[in-house]
C-alpha cells in the first residue's frame, strides 16, 4: 500500500535511516576526503572529497546530518553554513578543471539559519551555486538520500540527472514550517505534508526530478537494496552522461530547469513542467 | 474657625460649582452648534520609523520618503517604474503570464485576486523594456503589495523571459527585488524557479553584458538567494531589509536575540553583499551612470 506524505515525511527521518557517509563507504572504497572554502572555514555540514566508481574518479559532495549526538553536533544536523556551499563549488570546480564528474548527496534540513550564516553570506552563497553549477562543464548527477530542505538542498542540487529514494522527500518548506504559515500551527504537520506534494512521488509526476531510486523495505531496515540499486542507476547514468559533448549536456540541463512550473498563459493551455 | 465662616466657604464653594457646570453645559453647546467638518481618512500617514503622520501628498511627491526621518516606504512596481525610467519609453512583456494554483492550495486563488486588485496588476513582476536617459535597458520590478511580491511558477517565467530576451538582445539589465522569497503556495516548483532565474543569469554572464540588481525593502528567501544576489552590481537602497532567513526563524534557532541592525541595508554592505546603498531619490542618477559606464566606447588617440 502506498505510504502518506506525512508517512514518508516520517521514514526520511527515521534515526535508523543511513546518512551520506555510510552511502560513500558503500558506494566507494577509496574516498579521499577534502576540506574547506579556503575563505573562512572548513564546514563540517557538507562532506567531499574525491573516489573512483568502476574505475572512474568521481567528485563526491554530500550533506551529512551525523549518526551519534556528537557526530550530529560537529556536522551541525546537516544545515550547511555559507561557507559549506562554498566549498562544495570549490570541490566543483576542481572536478571541472580535472574532468571528473560529479554526485551530490543532499540530505539537509535547510540552510542554517543563524547570525553568522547572514553575515557570511548564506543567500549569495546559495545563489552563486544555483548559476555556477548550471554552467559547469562536466556532468553532475544528484540524489536526494533522505531530506530535501528548500534552497540549502537545491544549492548542491542542479544537474543533468537528479534522483530520490523512494522514501525521501524534497520541499520548498519542512511541513512544520509550512503549517505554522498556512494554518498558524506547526502541530498541523501532518495536514501539510499530504498538501505540499513533496514525495519522490509527486516530485517525479511534476517533472521536478528524473528518477526514484527503490528502496523495497525502506533503507532504515534494509540498506543495501537501496544503495544496490542506487550504485546500478549511478552507473547506467554516468554512462549516458559522459556520452554527451559539453555542450548537448549544458543544453540539456538548462532545457531540464528552464521547463519547470506551472503556469498560464492567457490565450492559451496551462503550461505544464515536461519533459 | 467659626461656625459661619464655615458655612459661607461652602456656599462660595457651592455656587462656584454650580457656575462652572453651566459654563461647560454652555461651552458643549455652543460646540455642538458647529457644522462638523469633514476629515478624510487616510489623508495622513504614519511613518514605520519615527511615527511622524505626514501628510499623504507630501510623502507621494517625496518619492514616498519620510520628510522627518529620511524612511523610504514601500513602493509599487509602478511607482518604481514611473520614478526610474525616461516617460513614455517603456513596452510591457509577458503581462498574460499568470499563476494557476498547481498544488491546489486551500485559499490561493484568493490571495491571487486580492493581489491583482490591490495592484493593478496580473503578477507580483513587471517586466519590460524602457530607457533611462536614453539608454535601453531590459528592466524588471517586483511589487511587495502582491503577495509580498513572492516568486512563484508566474514570476519565475516572467523573470527568466526577461532575462533570456536581455540576452538575446544583447541589453544591460536591471532588477529591482521587494520580496519575501520563494511563494509557499506552490510548493516545490516555486523552489525550482530559483535555479531556472539563476541558470538563466549563467548565461547572460556569458555574452558579457551588465546587471545590476537592486534590492529593496525587503529582499529575503528565495528571490535573495537567487538571482538579487548575482548583480554584476548588487545595489541596496536605503532602509531595506535584506537576508536569507527571516528573523523570527533565526531567534526560534539560536534562542537568542539579534543585534541591532541585523539584515538591514547597512549590516548587508558591511559585510560585503552590496556594492553601495542608495537613497531612493539617488537611484535614477546612480544607475544612470553605471550604465553609462558599460557602454561601448572607443579609444581616442
Amino acid at each position: 500500500m502506498e505510504n502518506t506524505a506525512w508517512e514518508k515525511v516520517k521514514l526520511a527521518r527515521h534515526p535508523k535511516r543511513p546518512t551520506a557517509q555510510t552511502i560513500i563507504k558503500e558506494l566507494f572504497t577509496d574516498f579521499i576526503e577534502l576540506h574547506g572554502d579556503r575563505l573562512y572555514q572548513d564546514d563540517r555540514a557538507i562532506i567531499g572529497g574525491i573516489a573512483t566508481f568502476n574505475g572512474i574518479p568521481m567528485t563526491v559532495i554530500a550533506e551529512e546530518k551525523g549518526v551519534t549526538t556528537e557526530e550530529k553536533i560537529r556536522h551541525n544536523f546537516g544545515m550547511p553554513h555559507p561557507e559549506g556551499y562554498r566549498k562544495a563549488l570549490r570541490l566543483m570546480k576542481q572536478a571541472e578543471k580535472f574532468k571528473r564528474p560529479i554526485l551530490c548527496i543532499i540530505d539537509t534540513p535547510g540552510a542554517y539559519p543563524g547570525i553568522g550564516a547572514e553575515e557570511r553570506g548564506q543567500a549569495s552563497a546559495i545563489a552563486t551555486n544555483l548559476k555556477e553549477m548550471m554552467g559547469l562543464k562536466t556532468p553532475i548527477l544528484i540524489v536526494v538520500l533522505s531530506e530535501g530542505g528548500s534552497g540549502g538542498a537545491l544549492a548542491i542540487g542542479v544537474g543533468d540527472h537528479v534522483m530520490m529514494f523512494e522514501n525521501s522527500i524534497y520541499a520548498i518548506l519542512s511541513p512544520e514550517g509550512y503549517a505554522s504559515i498556512i494554518y498558524k500551527d506547526s502541530q498541523k504537520a501532518d495536514v501539510a505534508a499530504n498538501l505540499m506534494k513533496l514525495t519522490a512521488q509527486d516530485l517525479f509526476a511534476y517533472h521536478v526530478i528524473d528518477e526514484i531510486i527503490p528502496e523495497s523495505k525502506g533503507l532504515h531496515i534494509d540498506p543495501d537494496y537501496g544503495i544496490k540499486a542506487l550504485n546500478k542507476a549511478l552507473n547506467q547514468r554516468l554512462k549516458q552522461v559522459t556520452k554527451l559533448t559539453i555542450e548537448e549536456l549544458l543544453k540539456k540541463r538548462y532545457a531540464k530547469f528552464r521547463q519547470m512550473g506551472i503556469y498560464l498563459e492567457q490565450g492559451e493551455e496551462t503550461h505544464e513542467s515536461s519533459t | 474657625m467659626h461656625w459661619w465662616r464655615q458655612k459661607t466657604v461652602n456656599d462660595f464653594l457651592e455656587e462656584r460649582k454650580k457656575k462652572l457646570e453651566e459654563f461647560k453645559r454652555q461651552v458643549r453647546k455652543k460646540a455642538t452648534n458647529y457644522e462638523p467638518i469633514d476629515i478624510p481618512n487616510g489623508i495622513f500617514i504614519k511613518c514605520d520609523q519615527c511615527g511622524a503622520a505626514i501628510y499623504e501628498k507630501t510623502l507621494e511627491t517625496n518619492h514616498l520618503i519620510c520628510p522627518y526621518c529620511d524612511f523610504h516606504f514601500r513602493m509599487s512596481a509602478k511607482k518604481r517604474l514611473e520614478l526610474t525610467v525616461d516617460e513614455g519609453s517603456y513596452l510591457e512583456f509577458d503581462q498574460l503570464v499568470t499563476s494557476v494554483n498547481p498544488l491546489n492550495m486551500p485559499d490561493y486563488e484568493d490571495k491571487l485576486s486580492k493581489g491583482k486588485k490591490l495592484t493593478g496588476m496580473e503578477e507580483a513582476f513587471l517586466s519590460g523594456v524602457a530607457t533611462i536617459v536614453k539608454i535601453k535597458v531590459a528592466i524588471g520590478i517586483l511589487d511587495s503589495h502582491f503577495m509580498m511580491g513572492s516568486m512563484g511558477s508566474a514570476v519565475g517565467e516572467k523573470v527568466t523571459r526577461l532575462i533570456e530576451y536581455a540576452t538575446k538582445e544583447s541589453l544591460p539589465l536591471i532588477i529591482f527585488s521587494a520580496s519575501g522569497g520563494a511563494r509557499m503556495q506552490e510548493g516545490i516548483l516555486s523552489l525550482m524557479q530559483m535555479s531556472k532565474t539563476s541558470g538563466a543569469l549563467h548565461y547572460f554572464d556569458e555574452k558579457g553584458l551588465l546587471y545590476i540588481s537592486v534590492l529593496t525593502n525587503p529582499t529575503t528567501g528565495g528571490v535573495a538567494a537567487s538571482f538579487a544576489s548575482l548583480g554584476d552590481i548588487n545595489i541596496a537602497e536605503h532602509s531595506s531589509l535584506i537576508g536569507f532567513a527571516g528573523a523570527r526563524v533565526i531567534k526560534q534557532t539560536i534562542r537568542q536575540d539579534l543585534p541591532e541592525g541585523f539584515q538591514t541595508d547597512q549590516f548587508q554592505l558591511e559585510h560585503g553583499m552590496v556594492d553601495m546603498v542608495i537613497h531612493r531619490k539617488e537611484m535614477r542618477k546612480t544607475l544612470y551612470k553605471l550604465l553609462e559606464l558599460h557602454m561601448d566606447k572607443e579609444v581616442s588617440n
